[in-house]
């Protein structure tokens, strides 16, 4: 326990883990009480659309009505923002946790066993490796029809193959260690040692990485819904809201700004995610690394 | 005869996360010229930590908070106070006066660059001017015998060098060869200087019996055994004749056989290079076989120093009696020492072995003892004495 | 004969990987036919320097690698040992024989009768530093064989753990702590404590002290000669100090690249060694006598590589009474006083 208990004085004390650990907080908290802060409408069936005000194609400003404005075809920015929290949380902890399921299965059964197993594992992850990331996704996302349920799985098939290397690395370097011999010596069955010992020990780094990347994979999925491969036209999506503002980014001949709030404000939510997300990746892994050292 | 290292009252400390560690405490030690010391101790003793600090090698979190270290240099007849000298000063004397020998020889070596390439880079550093000495006689002697058309073209480019090392010769570190090492073309000037020290390389491993030394010069570490190793460690060290060699285990990661050829190594360099040589073990054989006096520390404190044979057969301190008992020997019984050893953090108060310590007095908790005289040449630090 | 521990004609090699296509160019001979006895309740000391094979050997003794050959007998009956032996020297590849060896020659045991073995013996590993798993806490170390082995659960097993850190001299009250935050001499107390859980009848030391301060050591020799009392335990103790072999075992065996060139008993391979590499052994020993320096007899040139035995003799390239038979023929083990075994052809 006193392990634990370290690692978050570590954590706090740390001014920019600190700044990470508040953003994320403050997000998480957005996302909890979503429906308290942009409540949904009467009548209004999905609260995930975004409720419209009106069919005007012309963005308008922010205003008492609409705190952060609308963008094209008058969906209200501040509920996109809102609820829009929620989807990034849901992909980004869904593709993550499927990933890194994945990654440590293969990962670590490569690692520890070896040989055939290895070989096969480790070629279906060059296959995948094989495609630029970004043009498989698209790809995928093209094929299985646009919808933040197919980014999700693209994401997914693009992102575990990395996962899978690293844990198999760190395996493979745990596995020589004495103390995997010893619980073999005590009778310990292959699965045992490789749950109990080597994965608590080998999977630090692979932790970091993950939180590094719900960053990463939030800012991808945004991207992908920016060119028109996400969710659906009017989803709470904060890429879904980018793409409407595509044609605003320029503004009208006279005012380059005049929509600013359009691209800024969905922009600012993403790039504070992002950065919260990096934040806490960094120091997770400046915490982690001094103390391996100094054992 | 002058000692050749005095330390006195050296108290070396390191300042770590969890608090202040004592690794040197007070101690004062003596090492004579031409005598093999040996340092014994266990883990937390300070053995390691004394030679690091006569060399200023402590590493971080620790300090050398206080005391002298006094070096008589017999080359230039002066005492010097190596805690004060400059860095530079210091340097120089690192690996030509005082030189030191680690207990991983692996370790000690770089990987990438050969054996030969390494101890040839120990006479660059020191011996520049002897080297830039017999470099100028090697062209001298070209000079002389040189015939021929391609000797004729060759002339005024060999006077220039023969200029060059001259100026090696004859000054510590001129500015004109400094200069060209730093221009690529010219570098290759300086190339005979390597070449000197080439020779000298084969001829000090000659010296530690590696066989086939001009061979052995061209592999690199990894192609060595561990023994070989170690013996080119030593020839690094030696490559000076340095007046001090520090030895810190350097026969621990070695196998029995291989230990026994490098104690006799050992002595024989003792014998012939007239060297002193510090040699910290915590192996009470290794200690027997070659040390002519012996000093027994323990947690960070000395205990006693002794004559070898003085202090295997008449110990006095009742931690080196105890360290002795607890040495396994065919037919003896295995004695223990009761308790732990001291915590480096917090350790016991006034003398740090009195909790363990069969015949401690109520004084030794309080205050520690000084070291004293009890017979002649045997040095106790105990209140019983 | 009661040998608890019986191991005849023991190889483990390991195939050196070479070339792009990663075929095996050759063998790294790291136990090249050992035969050894341990009786019930024998302190059995191996002897030897690096290279020689002693941890190979301690380690495919507790199968935790897989013989290349041979056979180990873990309390087999000497009637069973005898049919397996004519049958083997029949020729014939018969079911019996095969049937025989499966269920009593721990080199051919499948998985599930090594699991049931892996109660019977342990092993405690000579780095304290890196045997215990740094995450896991001491009781969850000490109690892992237990819940294995699914002997004991619950509470009752937190009484066991208890009694088993005060049967190696640690305190109940530590039981929270992670290995960290304990002394190499502790630590392998934890590790004799995890090797103790199952109650073992033989428990194999791969050097168990060589990473400890002598104070310490003594105290862990000391722990061991009181547990193998109380529990009546057999030990196969691999040491590369003659002196801590000479002090504790019953008997002792000399090792050299993967062979065993003598067996007797610690007073005789002391004072008595007959085989010119023993004998080098004991006087390169250092000794803290003073007076105990002169006639050393200095073993020239190195341990040759495992990969590449000389022949014949192993040890004939440093042997100062090599003759053309030692350079040829690989000298067998055969007896040469009470209980005194040499392999060589001209012993001392």
């Amino acid at each position: 326990m006193s392990d634990w208990k370290l690692m978050v004085r570590q954590l706090v004390k740390n001014p920019l883990s600190l700044a990470g650990i508040i953003i994320i907080v403050i997000f998480a908290f957005i996302a909890i009480f979503a429906p308290l802060i942009a409540p949904t409408p009467e009548g209004h069936r999905d609260p995930y659309m975004i409720p419209r005000d009106g069919y005007s194609a012309t963005p308008r400003p922010p205003s008492e009505e609409h705190i952060f404005g609308t963008t094209e075809g008058q969906y209200d920015i501040f509920y996109g923002v809102i609820w829009g929290t929620r989807s990034a949380f849901h992909v980004g902890l869904v593709v993550i946790g499927i990933v890194l399921v994945t990654g440590i299965v293969l990962g670590s059964l490569a690692g520890y066993f070896g040989g055939l197993v290895d070989e096969i594992i480790m070629r279906i992850t060059d296959i995948f490796l094989a495609f630029p990331p970004l043009i498989l996704a698209m790809a995928i996302v093209a094929a299985m029809g646009p919808s933040l349920k197919s980014v999700m799985i693209a994401l997914t098939v693009v992102s575990w193959p990395s996962y899978a290397r690293l844990i198999r690395g760190d395996i493979l370097q745990v596995r020589e260690e004495d103390y995997i011999e010893a619980s073999r010596g005590i009778g310990a069955s292959n699965f045992r040692v490789i749950i109990r010992h080597a994965l608590p020990n080998a999977i630090y780094p692979t932790l970091v990485m993950a939180s590094l990347d719900i960053g990463a994979i939030v800012l991808a999925a945004a991207a992908l819904s920016f060119l028109g491969l996400g969710a659906p036209e009017g989803y709470a999506d904060w890429g879904q809201l980018t793409s409407f503002a595509r044609n605003w980014i320029v503004g009208s001949s006279t005012n380059p700004l005049k929509y600013w709030f359009a691209v800024t404000i969905p922009g600012l939510f993403i790039l504070f995610f992002v950065m919260g997300w990096n934040l806490l990746g960094d120091a997770f892994r400046d915490i982690l690394d001094p103390r391996l050292a100094r054992r | 005869m002058k000692d050749l290292i005095r330390i006195r009252d050296l108290a070396v400390r390191f300042y770590t996360y969890e608090g202040i560690v004592h690794a040197i405490d007070d101690l004062d030690l003596d090492i004579r010229q031409g005598e093999t010391l040996g340092i014994v101790g266990e883990t937390g003793s300070g053995k390691s930590m004394t030679a690091l600090a006569i060399l200023r090698l402590v590493p971080y979190p620790g300090r050398i908070e206080s005391g002298s270290i006094v070096f008589f240099d017999k080359a230039l007849g002066r005492e010097l106070e190596l805690l004060k000298l400059r860095e530079g000063r210091m340097r120089a004397i690192r690996g030509n006066k005082i030189s030191m020998v680690f207990q991983e020889p692996g370790a000690a070596l770089n990987p990438v660059f050969t054996i030969g390439d390494q101890i040839s880079e120990v006479y660059l550093l020191h011996r520049r001017q002897e080297l830039g000495h017999r470099a100028k006689q090697r062209v001298d002697s070209l000079l002389k015998d040189g015939t021929g058309l391609a000797a004729g073209m060759r002339k005024p480019f060999w006077r220039w060098q023969h200029r060059l090392y001259n100026k090696i010769a004859q000054e510590s570190n001129p500015v004109e060869p400094r200069l060209l090492s730093r221009l690529p073309l010219f570098r290759r000037l300086l190339w005979r200087l390597r070449d000197e020290a080439n020779l000298l390389t084969v001829d000090i491993l000659k010296d530690v019996e590696i066989p086939d030394p001009a061979r052995v010069a061209a592999h690199y570490p990894h192609e060595l055994s561990g023994g070989m190793k170690q013996r080119a460690v030593i020839a690094m060290a030696l490559a000076c004749s340095p007046e001090l060699l520090i030895a810190d285990e350097p026969t621990t990661s070695l196998d029995v056989t291989i230990q026994a050829q490098m104690l006799e190594l050992f002595r024989r360099i003792k014998v012939d290079k007239g060297a002193s040589v510090l040699f910290v073990t915590h192996n009470l054989g290794v200690a027997a076989e070659i040390c002519d006096r012996v000093a027994v520390m323990y947690a960070g404190r000395l205990c006693e120093v002794a004559g070898v044979e003085e202090i295997f057969l008449h110990p006095l301190h009742p931690y080196t009696k105890a360290l002795l008992d607890a040495v396994p020997m065919p037919g003896k019984e295995l004695q223990t020492i009761p308790g732990v050893l001291a915590d480096a953090l917090n350790p016991p108060p006034g003398c740090r072995f009195h909790p363990r310590c069969p015949s401690a007095l109520p004084m030794c908790q309080q205050e520690r003892a000084k070291l004293k005289e009890v017979s002649k040449n045997h040095m106790v630090a105990c209140h019983l004495f | 004969m009661n040998a608890l521990v019986d191991i005849r004609r023991l190889k483990k090699y390991f195939p050196i990987v070479g070339g792009v296509l990663r075929r095996p160019v050759g063998m790294v001979k790291a136990v090249d036919g050992v035969s050894l006895a341990v009786k019930r309740g024998q302190w059995l000391g191996l002897v030897g320097e690096s290279g020689c094979g002693k941890t190979t050997l301690a380690k495919t003794v507790v199968r935790l690698l897989r013989p290349t050959g041979g056979h180990i007998y873990f309390d087999v009956p000497d009637e069973v040992k005898v049919e397996i032996e004519e049958l083997e020297s029949l020729g014939k590849n018969s079911d019996k024989l095969t049937s025989l060896l499966k269920e009593n020659d721990l080199a051919t045991f499948p998985g599930s009768r090594v699991r049931l073995f892996r109660r019977r013996a342990q092993l405690v590993h000579q780095d304290p530093f890196t045997s215990l798993d740094p995450r896991m806490k001491l009781k969850d170390i000490v109690a892992e064989p237990l819940r294995i082995h699914r002997v004991l659960s619950g509470e009752a097993s937190k009484t066991a753990v208890k009694e088993l850190l005060g049967t190696v001299g640690l305190s109940a009250g530590q039981m929270e702590r992670y290995p960290h935050q304990f002394s190499g001499g502790q630590r392998q107390r934890i590790a004799i404590a995890r090797a103790l859980a199952t109650k073992p009848e033989f428990i194999v030391f791969d050097e168990p002290t060589s990473a400890l301060d002598v104070s310490v050591q003594a105290q862990i020799l000391n722990l061991l000669k009181d547990l193998k009392k109380e529990f009546g335990l057999t030990y196969l103790y691999i040491t590369h100090e003659l002196l801590i072999a000479e002090s504790v075992c019953d008997y002792i065996a000399v090792m050299y690249l993967g062979k065993v060139v003598e067996m007797g008993r610690p007073e005789e391979i002391f004072h008595a060694p007959r085989h010119p590499y023993s004998q080098s052994l004991v006087a390169a020993t250092p000794v803290p006598d003073p007076k105990r320096r002169v006639g050393r007899i200095v073993l020239p040139g190195e341990v040759p590589s495992p990969a590449n035995p000389p022949p014949g003799c192993t040890f004939h390239p440093r042997c100062s009474r090599a003759s053309d038979e030692c350079r040829e023929l690989e000298p067998p083990l055969e007896p040469v006083g009470d209980d005194h075994y040499v392999a060589c052809f001209h012993p001392l």
